[in-house]
Protein backbone atom coordinates (compact mmCIF):
# COMPACT_ATOMS: atom_id res chain seq x y z
CA UNK A 1 0.00 0.00 0.00
CA UNK A 2 2.81 2.42 0.69
CA UNK A 3 5.56 1.84 -1.80
CA UNK A 4 6.59 5.48 -1.47
CA UNK A 5 8.61 4.84 1.66
CA UNK A 6 9.25 1.10 1.46
CA UNK A 7 11.77 -0.48 -0.87
CA UNK A 8 10.84 -3.60 -2.80
CA UNK A 9 12.90 -6.78 -3.05
CA UNK A 10 10.50 -9.13 -4.87
CA UNK A 11 7.80 -8.34 -7.46
CA UNK A 12 5.17 -10.75 -8.74
CA UNK A 13 4.79 -11.46 -12.47
CA UNK A 14 7.76 -9.25 -13.19
CA UNK A 15 10.06 -9.67 -16.18
CA UNK A 16 13.61 -8.59 -15.49
CA UNK A 17 15.34 -7.26 -12.43
CA UNK A 18 13.78 -5.59 -9.42
CA UNK A 19 14.56 -1.86 -9.40
CA UNK A 20 16.32 -0.78 -6.24
CA UNK A 21 16.84 -4.31 -4.98
CA UNK A 22 19.68 -4.59 -2.46
CA UNK A 23 20.20 -0.81 -2.55
CA UNK A 24 19.41 -0.76 1.15
CA UNK A 25 19.52 -3.38 3.85
CA UNK A 26 16.81 -3.43 6.43
CA UNK A 27 15.96 -5.49 9.44
CA UNK A 28 13.21 -8.00 8.73
CA UNK A 29 10.01 -6.88 10.40
CA UNK A 30 8.48 -9.54 12.59
CA UNK A 31 5.38 -10.04 14.67
CA UNK A 32 5.59 -12.34 17.67
CA UNK A 33 2.36 -13.99 18.84
CA UNK A 34 2.54 -15.74 22.19
CA UNK A 35 -0.49 -18.05 22.10
CA UNK A 36 0.07 -18.93 25.77
CA UNK A 37 -0.90 -15.46 26.96
CA UNK A 38 -3.65 -14.74 24.43
CA UNK A 39 -7.05 -14.45 26.16
CA UNK A 40 -9.05 -14.28 22.91
CA UNK A 41 -10.38 -10.77 23.59
CA UNK A 42 -10.50 -9.84 19.86
CA UNK A 43 -9.06 -6.38 20.42
CA UNK A 44 -6.63 -7.09 17.56
CA UNK A 45 -9.53 -8.03 15.26
CA UNK A 46 -11.24 -4.72 15.98
CA UNK A 47 -8.04 -2.70 15.70
CA UNK A 48 -7.30 -4.31 12.33
CA UNK A 49 -10.70 -3.42 10.92
CA UNK A 50 -10.53 0.06 12.34
CA UNK A 51 -7.07 0.98 11.12
CA UNK A 52 -7.53 -0.57 7.69
CA UNK A 53 -11.04 0.89 7.41
CA UNK A 54 -12.57 -2.44 6.44
CA UNK A 55 -16.35 -2.67 5.99
CA UNK A 56 -17.88 -4.86 8.65
CA UNK A 57 -19.58 -8.10 7.63
CA UNK A 58 -21.76 -10.53 9.50
CA UNK A 59 -20.17 -12.70 12.15
CA UNK A 60 -20.94 -16.40 12.45
CA UNK A 61 -21.71 -17.81 15.88
CA UNK A 62 -20.77 -21.48 16.17
CA UNK A 63 -20.89 -21.94 19.95
CA UNK A 64 -17.21 -21.09 20.33
CA UNK A 65 -15.23 -17.96 21.02
CA UNK A 66 -14.44 -17.54 17.33
CA UNK A 67 -15.83 -14.62 15.33
CA UNK A 68 -16.25 -16.45 12.01
CA UNK A 69 -15.02 -19.67 10.38
CA UNK A 70 -12.11 -18.15 8.44
CA UNK A 71 -10.53 -14.85 7.43
CA UNK A 72 -12.30 -12.90 4.70
CA UNK A 73 -11.29 -10.36 2.09
CA UNK A 74 -12.45 -7.70 4.57
CA UNK A 75 -11.48 -9.51 7.78
CA UNK A 76 -7.74 -10.07 7.81
CA UNK A 77 -7.17 -10.91 11.45
CA UNK A 78 -9.05 -13.74 13.14
CA UNK A 79 -8.45 -15.48 16.44
CA UNK A 80 -9.01 -19.19 15.92
CA UNK A 81 -10.41 -21.05 18.89
CA UNK A 82 -9.98 -24.71 19.75
CA UNK A 83 -11.16 -26.50 22.90
CA UNK A 84 -8.47 -29.11 23.18
CA UNK A 85 -8.81 -32.18 25.36
CA UNK A 86 -5.47 -33.21 26.77
CA UNK A 87 -4.40 -36.82 27.35
CA UNK A 88 -5.37 -36.60 31.04
CA UNK A 89 -8.89 -35.51 30.08
CA UNK A 90 -8.49 -31.91 31.16
CA UNK A 91 -9.40 -29.11 28.77
CA UNK A 92 -7.33 -26.35 27.25
CA UNK A 93 -8.52 -23.37 25.27
CA UNK A 94 -6.12 -22.74 22.44
CA UNK A 95 -6.31 -19.29 20.86
CA UNK A 96 -4.31 -18.42 17.78
CA UNK A 97 -4.42 -15.07 16.07
CA UNK A 98 -4.49 -16.01 12.38
CA UNK A 99 -3.42 -13.64 9.59
CA UNK A 100 -0.92 -13.49 6.75
CA UNK A 101 2.37 -15.05 7.84
CA UNK A 102 4.50 -12.85 5.55
CA UNK A 103 6.61 -15.78 4.32
CA UNK A 104 10.19 -15.12 3.26
CA UNK A 105 9.38 -17.23 0.17
CA UNK A 106 5.76 -16.29 -0.50
CA UNK A 107 3.71 -18.80 -2.48
CA UNK A 108 1.18 -16.11 -3.40
CA UNK A 109 3.89 -14.03 -5.05
CA UNK A 110 5.30 -17.05 -6.88
CA UNK A 111 1.88 -17.93 -8.31
CA UNK A 112 0.84 -14.37 -9.26
CA UNK A 113 0.98 -13.57 -13.01
CA UNK A 114 0.23 -9.83 -12.73
CA UNK A 115 3.22 -7.51 -12.78
CA UNK A 116 3.53 -5.77 -9.41
CA UNK A 117 0.28 -7.07 -7.91
CA UNK A 118 2.23 -8.62 -5.04
CA UNK A 119 5.47 -7.18 -3.70
CA UNK A 120 7.81 -8.06 -0.89
CA UNK A 121 9.52 -5.11 0.74
CA UNK A 122 13.10 -5.25 1.95
CA UNK A 123 11.73 -5.46 5.49
CA UNK A 124 10.02 -8.74 4.51
CA UNK A 125 6.42 -7.52 4.44
CA UNK A 126 4.42 -9.16 1.64
CA UNK A 127 1.90 -6.64 0.33
CA UNK A 128 -0.85 -6.82 -2.29
CA UNK A 129 -1.18 -3.88 -4.69
CA UNK A 130 -4.84 -4.07 -5.64
CA UNK A 131 -4.39 -1.56 -8.47
CA UNK A 132 -2.28 -4.14 -10.30
CA UNK A 133 -4.34 -7.19 -9.28
CA UNK A 134 -6.19 -8.82 -12.18
CA UNK A 135 -8.39 -11.04 -10.00
CA UNK A 136 -7.25 -14.42 -11.29
CA UNK A 137 -7.05 -15.94 -7.80
CA UNK A 138 -3.78 -17.76 -8.48
CA UNK A 139 -2.30 -16.33 -5.25
CA UNK A 140 -5.05 -18.19 -3.36
CA UNK A 141 -3.73 -21.48 -4.73
CA UNK A 142 -0.14 -20.58 -3.86
CA UNK A 143 -0.71 -19.87 -0.17
CA UNK A 144 -0.06 -22.78 2.22
CA UNK A 145 -2.02 -20.95 4.95
CA UNK A 146 -5.20 -20.19 2.93
CA UNK A 147 -4.98 -16.46 3.65
CA UNK A 148 -5.64 -14.39 0.48
CA UNK A 149 -9.36 -13.87 -0.18
CA UNK A 150 -11.10 -12.38 -3.17
CA UNK A 151 -13.68 -9.64 -3.03
CA UNK A 152 -16.36 -11.13 -5.27
CA UNK A 153 -17.61 -7.69 -6.35
CA UNK A 154 -14.35 -6.03 -7.33
CA UNK A 155 -12.43 -9.24 -8.16
CA UNK A 156 -9.41 -8.05 -6.21
CA UNK A 157 -7.65 -10.07 -3.55
CA UNK A 158 -6.95 -8.76 -0.07
CA UNK A 159 -5.08 -9.84 3.04
CA UNK A 160 -3.18 -8.52 6.06
CA UNK A 161 -0.56 -5.91 5.07
CA UNK A 162 1.27 -6.14 8.41
CA UNK A 163 0.16 -2.50 8.48
CA UNK A 164 2.91 -1.65 6.00
CA UNK A 165 1.66 1.93 6.00
CA UNK A 166 2.18 2.19 9.78
CA UNK A 167 5.47 0.28 9.74
CA UNK A 168 6.88 2.56 7.04
CA UNK A 169 6.25 5.47 9.43
CA UNK A 170 7.95 3.75 12.33
CA UNK A 171 4.76 2.59 14.05
CA UNK A 172 3.83 -0.92 15.11
CA UNK A 173 0.93 -2.71 13.38
CA UNK A 174 -2.53 -1.85 14.73
CA UNK A 175 -3.09 -5.31 16.23
CA UNK A 176 0.11 -5.02 18.27
CA UNK A 177 -0.90 -1.62 19.62
CA UNK A 178 -4.27 -2.91 20.80
CA UNK A 179 -3.18 -6.08 22.61
CA UNK A 180 -3.97 -5.80 26.34
CA UNK A 181 -2.06 -8.84 27.60
CA UNK A 182 1.22 -8.18 25.83
CA UNK A 183 1.03 -11.45 23.94
CA UNK A 184 1.80 -9.54 20.73
CA UNK A 185 5.21 -8.05 20.09
CA UNK A 186 6.71 -6.33 17.08
CA UNK A 187 10.33 -5.74 16.15
CA UNK A 188 13.17 -7.15 14.11
CA UNK A 189 13.09 -10.85 13.28
CA UNK A 190 16.26 -11.48 15.31
CA UNK A 191 14.89 -9.75 18.39
CA UNK A 192 11.51 -11.46 18.13
CA UNK A 193 13.08 -14.88 17.67
CA UNK A 194 15.24 -14.31 20.74
CA UNK A 195 12.26 -13.17 22.77
CA UNK A 196 10.18 -16.14 21.55
CA UNK A 197 12.90 -18.65 22.43
CA UNK A 198 13.25 -17.10 25.86
CA UNK A 199 9.50 -17.41 26.45
CA UNK A 200 9.46 -21.01 25.17
CA UNK A 201 12.30 -21.87 27.52
CA UNK A 202 10.40 -20.33 30.40
CA UNK A 203 7.31 -22.38 29.48
CA UNK A 204 9.34 -25.59 29.32
CA UNK A 205 11.24 -25.01 32.57
CA UNK A 206 8.70 -23.27 34.79
CA UNK A 207 5.18 -23.86 33.45
CA UNK A 208 5.11 -27.58 32.79
CA UNK A 209 4.90 -27.33 29.00
CA UNK A 210 7.82 -29.56 28.05
CA UNK A 211 6.94 -29.38 24.33
CA UNK A 212 6.72 -25.59 24.22
CA UNK A 213 8.52 -24.05 21.27
CA UNK A 214 8.63 -21.47 18.50
CA UNK A 215 6.86 -21.76 15.14
CA UNK A 216 8.92 -20.29 12.31
CA UNK A 217 8.52 -22.82 9.50
CA UNK A 218 11.62 -23.34 7.34
CA UNK A 219 9.58 -24.75 4.43
CA UNK A 220 8.59 -21.24 3.36
CA UNK A 221 11.96 -19.72 4.27
CA UNK A 222 10.74 -18.64 7.70
CA UNK A 223 7.86 -16.27 8.36
CA UNK A 224 7.42 -12.65 9.36
CA UNK A 225 4.97 -13.85 12.00
CA UNK A 226 6.29 -16.28 14.63
CA UNK A 227 4.27 -18.09 17.26
CA UNK A 228 5.09 -19.38 20.70
CA UNK A 229 3.06 -22.58 21.15
CA UNK A 230 2.45 -24.64 24.30
CA UNK A 231 3.11 -27.71 22.20
CA UNK A 232 5.23 -26.97 19.16
CA UNK A 233 5.06 -30.61 18.06
CA UNK A 234 1.34 -30.30 17.31
CA UNK A 235 0.76 -26.96 15.57
CA UNK A 236 -2.35 -28.44 13.87
CA UNK A 237 -4.20 -28.12 17.17
CA UNK A 238 -4.09 -24.35 16.78
CA UNK A 239 -6.75 -23.99 14.14
CA UNK A 240 -4.95 -26.20 11.62
CA UNK A 241 -1.58 -24.47 11.59
CA UNK A 242 0.40 -26.63 9.11
CA UNK A 243 3.32 -28.49 10.70
CA UNK A 244 5.55 -28.20 7.66
CA UNK A 245 4.13 -25.65 5.19
CA UNK A 246 5.53 -25.44 1.67
CA UNK A 247 4.47 -23.73 -1.50
CA UNK A 248 2.02 -26.38 -2.82
CA UNK A 249 3.63 -29.01 -5.07
CA UNK A 250 1.20 -28.20 -7.87
CA UNK A 251 2.31 -24.56 -7.91
CA UNK A 252 5.97 -25.56 -7.79
CA UNK A 253 5.42 -28.03 -10.64
CA UNK A 254 3.53 -25.41 -12.65
CA UNK A 255 6.04 -22.60 -12.10
CA UNK A 256 9.05 -24.95 -12.35
CA UNK A 257 9.38 -27.99 -14.65
CA UNK A 258 6.10 -27.44 -16.54
CA UNK A 259 7.05 -23.87 -17.34
CA UNK A 260 10.49 -24.73 -18.65
CA UNK A 261 9.21 -27.75 -20.53
CA UNK A 262 6.39 -25.72 -22.05
CA UNK A 263 8.64 -22.82 -23.04
CA UNK A 264 11.21 -25.18 -24.55
CA UNK A 265 8.48 -27.00 -26.49
CA UNK A 266 6.92 -23.78 -27.80
CA UNK A 267 10.19 -22.20 -28.88
CA UNK A 268 11.56 -25.54 -30.12
CA UNK A 269 8.34 -26.14 -32.07
CA UNK A 270 8.55 -22.77 -33.82
CA UNK A 271 12.21 -23.27 -34.69
CA UNK A 272 11.52 -26.86 -35.79
CA UNK A 273 8.75 -25.79 -38.16
CA UNK A 274 10.88 -23.01 -39.65
CA UNK A 275 13.77 -25.42 -40.20
CA UNK A 276 11.40 -27.99 -41.71
CA UNK A 277 10.13 -25.38 -44.15
CA UNK A 278 13.66 -24.46 -45.19
CA UNK A 279 14.69 -28.10 -45.57
CA UNK A 280 11.59 -29.61 -47.18
CA UNK A 281 9.43 -26.65 -48.18
CA UNK A 282 5.78 -26.92 -49.11
CA UNK A 283 4.44 -30.26 -50.22
CA UNK A 284 3.67 -28.78 -53.62
CA UNK A 285 4.58 -25.40 -55.07
CA UNK A 286 1.79 -23.07 -56.12
CA UNK A 287 2.88 -22.91 -59.76
CA UNK A 288 2.47 -26.67 -60.01
CA UNK A 289 -1.03 -26.49 -58.60
CA UNK A 290 -2.08 -23.80 -61.05
CA UNK A 291 -1.09 -25.89 -64.06
CA UNK A 292 -4.10 -27.15 -65.92
CA UNK A 293 -4.76 -30.54 -64.49
CA UNK A 294 -5.11 -33.48 -66.77
CA UNK A 295 -8.52 -35.03 -67.23
CA UNK A 296 -10.37 -32.46 -65.17
CA UNK A 297 -13.90 -33.22 -64.15
CA UNK A 298 -16.77 -31.33 -65.82
CA UNK B 1 -21.91 -31.30 -47.26
CA UNK B 2 -24.13 -32.37 -50.13
CA UNK B 3 -26.30 -29.24 -50.08
CA UNK B 4 -24.66 -28.02 -53.28
CA UNK B 5 -25.70 -24.57 -52.11
CA UNK B 6 -22.55 -23.03 -53.37
CA UNK B 7 -21.33 -22.86 -56.93
CA UNK B 8 -17.70 -23.80 -57.34
CA UNK B 9 -15.41 -23.18 -60.33
CA UNK B 10 -15.15 -26.02 -62.80
CA UNK B 11 -12.49 -28.50 -61.87
CA UNK B 12 -13.13 -27.77 -58.24
CA UNK B 13 -15.14 -29.38 -55.52
CA UNK B 14 -16.68 -27.95 -52.35
CA UNK B 15 -14.74 -29.04 -49.26
CA UNK B 16 -16.11 -26.71 -46.59
CA UNK B 17 -19.56 -25.16 -46.75
CA UNK B 18 -20.36 -21.74 -45.33
CA UNK B 19 -21.31 -23.02 -41.87
CA UNK B 20 -18.10 -24.97 -41.56
CA UNK B 21 -15.98 -22.03 -42.66
CA UNK B 22 -17.74 -19.57 -40.36
CA UNK B 23 -17.42 -21.90 -37.38
CA UNK B 24 -13.78 -22.48 -38.19
CA UNK B 25 -12.93 -18.78 -38.26
CA UNK B 26 -14.87 -17.90 -35.10
CA UNK B 27 -12.99 -20.73 -33.40
CA UNK B 28 -9.72 -19.44 -34.83
CA UNK B 29 -10.24 -15.86 -33.67
CA UNK B 30 -11.41 -16.91 -30.21
CA UNK B 31 -8.49 -19.34 -29.93
CA UNK B 32 -5.96 -16.67 -30.84
CA UNK B 33 -7.44 -14.34 -28.22
CA UNK B 34 -7.33 -17.14 -25.64
CA UNK B 35 -3.78 -17.95 -26.67
CA UNK B 36 -2.58 -14.36 -26.32
CA UNK B 37 -4.25 -13.69 -22.97
CA UNK B 38 -3.36 -17.17 -21.74
CA UNK B 39 0.31 -16.68 -22.62
CA UNK B 40 0.19 -13.35 -20.79
CA UNK B 41 -0.86 -15.19 -17.63
CA UNK B 42 1.66 -17.94 -18.34
CA UNK B 43 4.83 -15.86 -18.28
CA UNK B 44 5.73 -12.35 -17.06
CA UNK B 45 7.80 -11.99 -20.22
CA UNK B 46 4.58 -12.19 -22.24
CA UNK B 47 2.39 -10.06 -19.95
CA UNK B 48 2.62 -7.29 -22.55
CA UNK B 49 0.17 -9.37 -24.62
CA UNK B 50 -2.48 -8.63 -21.99
CA UNK B 51 -1.47 -4.98 -21.96
CA UNK B 52 -2.00 -4.54 -25.70
CA UNK B 53 -5.35 -6.33 -25.41
CA UNK B 54 -6.69 -3.77 -22.95
CA UNK B 55 -4.85 -4.61 -19.73
CA UNK B 56 -4.59 -7.50 -17.31
CA UNK B 57 -7.98 -6.95 -15.69
CA UNK B 58 -9.87 -6.83 -18.99
CA UNK B 59 -8.01 -9.88 -20.24
CA UNK B 60 -8.78 -11.82 -17.08
CA UNK B 61 -12.43 -10.83 -17.29
CA UNK B 62 -12.90 -11.69 -20.99
CA UNK B 63 -10.73 -14.83 -21.18
CA UNK B 64 -13.39 -17.14 -19.65
CA UNK B 65 -16.20 -15.71 -21.79
CA UNK B 66 -14.20 -16.07 -24.98
CA UNK B 67 -13.41 -19.57 -23.69
CA UNK B 68 -17.14 -20.28 -23.73
CA UNK B 69 -17.38 -19.09 -27.36
CA UNK B 70 -14.46 -21.38 -28.20
CA UNK B 71 -16.17 -24.26 -26.40
CA UNK B 72 -19.43 -23.79 -28.30
CA UNK B 73 -17.55 -23.61 -31.62
CA UNK B 74 -15.57 -26.77 -30.93
CA UNK B 75 -18.82 -28.52 -29.98
CA UNK B 76 -20.32 -27.40 -33.30
CA UNK B 77 -17.26 -28.72 -35.12
CA UNK B 78 -17.67 -31.94 -33.22
CA UNK B 79 -21.25 -32.16 -34.46
CA UNK B 80 -20.24 -31.38 -38.04
CA UNK B 81 -17.11 -33.46 -38.38
CA UNK B 82 -16.95 -36.20 -35.74
CA UNK B 83 -18.48 -38.77 -38.09
CA UNK B 84 -15.80 -38.05 -40.71
CA UNK B 85 -13.01 -38.30 -38.17
CA UNK B 86 -13.44 -41.97 -37.36
CA UNK B 87 -9.97 -43.47 -37.00
CA UNK B 88 -9.54 -46.70 -38.99
CA UNK B 89 -6.80 -49.22 -39.78
CA UNK B 90 -5.58 -47.09 -42.66
CA UNK B 91 -4.87 -44.26 -40.24
CA UNK B 92 -2.70 -46.49 -38.10
CA UNK B 93 -0.69 -47.40 -41.19
CA UNK B 94 -0.48 -43.71 -42.01
CA UNK B 95 1.13 -43.00 -38.66
CA UNK B 96 3.53 -45.93 -39.08
CA UNK B 97 4.90 -44.29 -42.22
CA UNK B 98 4.60 -40.68 -40.99
CA UNK B 99 8.34 -40.22 -41.60
CA UNK B 100 7.69 -40.15 -45.36
CA UNK B 101 5.00 -37.54 -44.82
CA UNK B 102 7.40 -35.35 -42.86
CA UNK B 103 9.94 -35.61 -45.70
CA UNK B 104 7.23 -34.72 -48.26
CA UNK B 105 7.49 -38.19 -49.85
CA UNK B 106 3.72 -38.50 -49.87
CA UNK B 107 3.68 -41.07 -52.67
CA UNK B 108 5.04 -43.56 -50.12
CA UNK B 109 2.06 -42.93 -47.82
CA UNK B 110 -1.09 -45.02 -47.56
CA UNK B 111 -3.74 -43.04 -49.46
CA UNK B 112 -5.68 -40.70 -47.17
CA UNK B 113 -9.41 -40.22 -47.34
CA UNK B 114 -11.27 -36.94 -46.83
CA UNK B 115 -9.06 -36.37 -43.80
CA UNK B 116 -5.69 -37.94 -43.21
CA UNK B 117 -4.71 -39.45 -39.89
CA UNK B 118 -2.85 -36.29 -38.85
CA UNK B 119 -5.91 -34.15 -39.43
CA UNK B 120 -8.05 -36.59 -37.49
CA UNK B 121 -5.59 -36.51 -34.59
CA UNK B 122 -5.67 -32.73 -34.61
CA UNK B 123 -9.45 -32.81 -34.42
CA UNK B 124 -9.59 -35.27 -31.54
CA UNK B 125 -6.71 -33.52 -29.79
CA UNK B 126 -8.59 -30.24 -29.83
CA UNK B 127 -11.84 -31.87 -28.68
CA UNK B 128 -10.17 -33.58 -25.72
CA UNK B 129 -8.18 -30.48 -24.76
CA UNK B 130 -11.32 -28.35 -25.03
CA UNK B 131 -13.07 -30.59 -22.49
CA UNK B 132 -10.09 -30.44 -20.13
CA UNK B 133 -9.76 -26.68 -20.54
CA UNK B 134 -13.47 -26.19 -19.94
CA UNK B 135 -13.55 -28.31 -16.78
CA UNK B 136 -10.43 -26.75 -15.28
CA UNK B 137 -11.39 -23.29 -16.51
CA UNK B 138 -14.75 -23.39 -14.77
CA UNK B 139 -13.00 -24.21 -11.49
CA UNK B 140 -10.61 -21.28 -11.95
CA UNK B 141 -13.18 -18.82 -13.23
CA UNK B 142 -14.85 -17.69 -10.02
CA UNK B 143 -14.00 -20.11 -7.27
CA UNK B 144 -15.61 -17.92 -4.64
CA UNK B 145 -19.02 -18.63 -6.13
CA UNK B 146 -18.81 -22.39 -5.86
CA UNK B 147 -20.04 -23.95 -2.64
CA UNK B 148 -17.42 -26.66 -3.06
CA UNK B 149 -14.70 -24.02 -3.18
CA UNK B 150 -11.69 -26.17 -2.74
CA UNK B 151 -8.04 -25.28 -2.84
CA UNK B 152 -7.11 -28.77 -4.01
CA UNK B 153 -9.48 -28.48 -6.96
CA UNK B 154 -7.99 -25.12 -7.91
CA UNK B 155 -4.43 -26.36 -7.58
CA UNK B 156 -5.13 -29.35 -9.84
CA UNK B 157 -7.13 -27.19 -12.25
CA UNK B 158 -4.17 -24.85 -12.75
CA UNK B 159 -1.96 -27.77 -13.77
CA UNK B 160 -4.61 -29.28 -16.05
CA UNK B 161 -5.40 -25.91 -17.64
CA UNK B 162 -1.74 -25.11 -18.34
CA UNK B 163 -0.86 -28.60 -19.60
CA UNK B 164 -3.83 -28.94 -21.94
CA UNK B 165 -3.31 -25.39 -23.19
CA UNK B 166 0.30 -26.28 -24.03
CA UNK B 167 -0.94 -29.32 -25.95
CA UNK B 168 -3.30 -27.15 -27.99
CA UNK B 169 -0.41 -24.78 -28.75
CA UNK B 170 1.49 -27.70 -30.26
CA UNK B 171 -1.56 -28.71 -32.29
CA UNK B 172 -2.19 -25.10 -33.28
CA UNK B 173 1.37 -24.57 -34.54
CA UNK B 174 1.21 -27.76 -36.61
CA UNK B 175 -2.24 -26.85 -37.93
CA UNK B 176 -1.20 -23.36 -39.04
CA UNK B 177 2.03 -24.66 -40.52
CA UNK B 178 0.31 -27.40 -42.51
CA UNK B 179 -2.63 -25.28 -43.60
CA UNK B 180 -0.78 -22.11 -44.52
CA UNK B 181 2.73 -23.17 -45.46
CA UNK B 182 3.03 -26.87 -46.23
CA UNK B 183 -0.20 -27.76 -48.00
CA UNK B 184 -0.85 -25.00 -50.53
CA UNK B 185 -4.54 -24.70 -51.23
CA UNK B 186 -5.68 -25.72 -47.77
CA UNK B 187 -6.01 -22.16 -46.49
CA UNK B 188 -7.91 -21.18 -49.66
CA UNK B 189 -10.31 -24.05 -49.09
CA UNK B 190 -11.14 -22.69 -45.65
CA UNK B 191 -11.70 -19.21 -47.08
CA UNK B 192 -13.53 -19.96 -50.35
CA UNK B 193 -14.74 -23.44 -49.59
CA UNK B 194 -13.56 -25.20 -52.72
CA UNK B 195 -10.47 -27.16 -53.63
CA UNK B 196 -9.26 -28.19 -57.05
CA UNK B 197 -9.59 -31.80 -58.04
CA UNK B 198 -5.85 -31.75 -58.40
CA UNK B 199 -5.63 -30.89 -54.71
CA UNK B 200 -8.05 -33.68 -53.84
CA UNK B 201 -6.09 -36.19 -55.85
CA UNK B 202 -2.78 -34.98 -54.43
CA UNK B 203 -3.68 -34.93 -50.74
CA UNK B 204 -6.81 -37.07 -50.36
CA UNK B 205 -6.72 -39.87 -52.95
CA UNK B 206 -9.30 -41.86 -51.04
CA UNK B 207 -11.74 -38.98 -51.17
CA UNK B 208 -10.94 -38.48 -54.89
CA UNK B 209 -12.01 -42.04 -55.58
CA UNK B 210 -15.14 -41.47 -53.54
CA UNK B 211 -16.30 -38.39 -55.46
CA UNK B 212 -15.09 -39.25 -58.98
CA UNK B 213 -15.27 -43.00 -58.99
CA UNK B 214 -11.82 -42.98 -60.59
CA UNK B 215 -8.94 -44.74 -58.99
CA UNK B 216 -5.81 -42.74 -58.49
CA UNK B 217 -2.51 -44.12 -59.63
CA UNK B 218 -1.77 -46.99 -57.29
CA UNK B 219 1.01 -46.84 -54.77
CA UNK B 220 4.29 -47.94 -56.28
Amino acid sequence: MSQATLRVQKISGHAGSVPGKDAQREDTACKLIDTTTCIGCKACEVACMEWNDLPFGETVFDNTYQTMPETRWNYWNLILFNEHEKDDGSLMWLMRKNQCMHCAEPGCLAACPADGAIVQYTNGIVDFQQANCIGCGYCITGCPFDIPKMNPKTHRVFKCTLCSDRVSEGLEPACIKSCPTGCLHFGSKDDMKALAEKRAKQLREHYNFPQAGVYDPAGVGGTGVVYVLHDATKPELYGGLPADPHIPWSVRLWKGPLKWLGNAAMIGGLIGLAVHYLRFGPKEREETIKEPHEGAEP
Amino acid sequence: MRHAEQAVPSGSVLRYNFNERLTHWITAISYIYLLMTGLAFWSPWLFWLAVILGGGQVSRMLHPWVGLIFTVCVLMMFGMWAAQMHVDENDKNWFRSVGYYVRNEDEQMPPAGRYNAGQKSLFWGFVVCMVLLLLSGVVLWSPQYFPWHSLIAMRIAILVHASSALLTIGLFLLHVYMGVFAERGALDSMVHGDVSLHFVKRYHPGWYEEITGQTTSPKK
